[in-house]
C-alpha cells in the first residue's frame, strides 16, 4: 500500500484517500511550438521503471495539490513537497542521489 | 422562526457505542489568510479560545475552530448566535480575501459515545487512530466508507463525526453497522 505524507497538513495519508494527478513538473510548449512538441506535452511519458516526480491531491483531506518523489518498482517513497515550485526541491535531489544515484538516466 | 431541522432529525442508535445526531450547532466556514493577525484575533474573540494549529481544534465551552486547510477553519457557534457570529466576522476582515459562510444546514454532526469509538471508526477509515496520533483536541479529514468525513475526540470516550448533509444517513448506517454485532474485547 502507498503512503504519502501531505507537505499541508502532515497527515499520513493512504492511496485510498488521494487523488492521482500523472507526471509533476511537466513544462508546456509555447505558441511556437510544432505539433510534435505539443503531441510530446499531452500524451508522451518516459514512464521509467524506477523514480517518478508525481502531483498528488490529498482530496480526503486538507484538498491540497502536493508533489511526491517515489519508486514505481518498489513503492520507496522519497519525500513529498510543496506544489508551490516547477523542480523538485534540494532536499529531495539530495536524498535521490543518496538512494538511486542513476535516478537521472532516462530510458531511451 | 421555524425550528431547525437536522439532517436526522436526532437519530440516535447503540451498540458498541452510543450513536446520536448532534443538537442543531451553527457552523461557519472560514477561508482565508489564517497567519494573518486580525483573522487570528477575531476568531479568538469569536470563540473564546486559542487560534487552532495545523491540524488542531481548538474547543471552547460553546464553541470551537476546527484547522481543515492551510487556508480554511470551521467555526463552531452555538445554532442561535450564527448570525451574529457571521456578522463578526465579516464586519472585522473587510480589508482581506476572505470566505466566510454559514454551513449549518450544509453538514452534518454524528457523536460517537463509549470506549469503543476508535475500534468503531477503525472499521471504517484508513486513518491511523492511536490515541498517540490522533489524541483528543485533533481533527482527522478522511474518508468513511465511500465519501469524505471528518472526526475528532473530545476525550478518550467522546468523538464526533463531521461530515456533508447529503450523505449524512449513509454514514449513520456506516456507524451503526460498525457499531453492532459482539464486544470486540
Ligand atoms: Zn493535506
Amino acid at each position: 500500500m502507498l503512503t504519502l505524507t501531505c507537505p499541508y497538513c502532515g497527515i499520513k495519508s493512504d492511496e485510498t484517500e488521494l487523488s492521482p494527478g500523472g507526471q509533476a513538473h511537466l513544462v508546456r510548449p509555447d505558441v511556437e511550438s510544432d505539433d510534435e512538441a505539443f503531441e510530446s506535452y499531452l500524451f508522451l511519458r518516459p514512464n521509467p521503471k524506477g523514480v517518478h516526480f508525481e502531483r498528488w491531491r490529498h482530496s480526503s483531506g486538507c484538498g491540497k495539490w502536493f508533489h511526491a518523489a517515489r519508486c514505481t518498482m518498489t513503492l520507496e517513497v522519497f519525500g513529498t513537497y510543496s506544489a508551490q515550485t516547477s523542480e523538485p526541491p534540494e532536499h529531495i535531489i539530495a536524498t535521490l542521489d543518496e538512494r538511486r544515484p542513476n535516478w537521472r538516466q532516462v530510458p531511451e | 422562526m421555524s425550528d431547525p431541522q437536522t439532517a436526522l432529525g436526532g437519530q440516535t442508535a447503540s451498540g458498541l457505542v452510543e450513536l446520536s445526531e448532534a443538537t442543531p450547532r451553527g457552523m461557519i466556514s472560514l477561508r482565508g489568510d489564517l497567519n494573518d493577525a486580525t483573522l487570528k484575533s477575531s476568531v479568538e474573540k469569536l470563540t473564546g479560545t486559542e487560534f487552532p494549529g495545523i491540524g488542531q481544534v481548538s474547543a471552547g465551552q460553546q464553541s470551537a475552530a476546527c484547522w481543515m486547510s492551510p487556508d480554511e477553519l470551521m467555526i463552531f457557534v452555538s445554532h442561535q448566535e450564527r448570525y451574529e457570529a457571521l456578522t463578526a466576522l465579516r464586519d472585522t476582515l473587510t480589508n482581506q480575501h476572505v470566505l466566510i459562510e454559514d454551513m449549518s444546514d450544509a453538514r452534518a454532526i454524528i457523536c460517537l459515545k463509549g470506549d469503543l469509538c476508535r475500534d468503531v471508526l477503525g472499521k471504517l477509515t484508513p486513518a491511523d487512530l492511536r490515541a498517540s496520533i490522533l489524541p483528543p483536541g485533533r481533527l482527522r479529514r478522511t474518508r468513511l466508507g465511500q465519501v469524505p468525513a471528518a472526526f475528532w475526540f473530545r476525550d478518550e470516550t467522546k468523538a464526533e463525526v463531521l461530515c456533508f448533509r447529503s450523505v449524512a444517513k449513509y454514514v449513520f448506517d456506516l456507524l451503526e453497522m460498525a457499531s453492532s454485532g459482539p464486544p470486540l474485547r
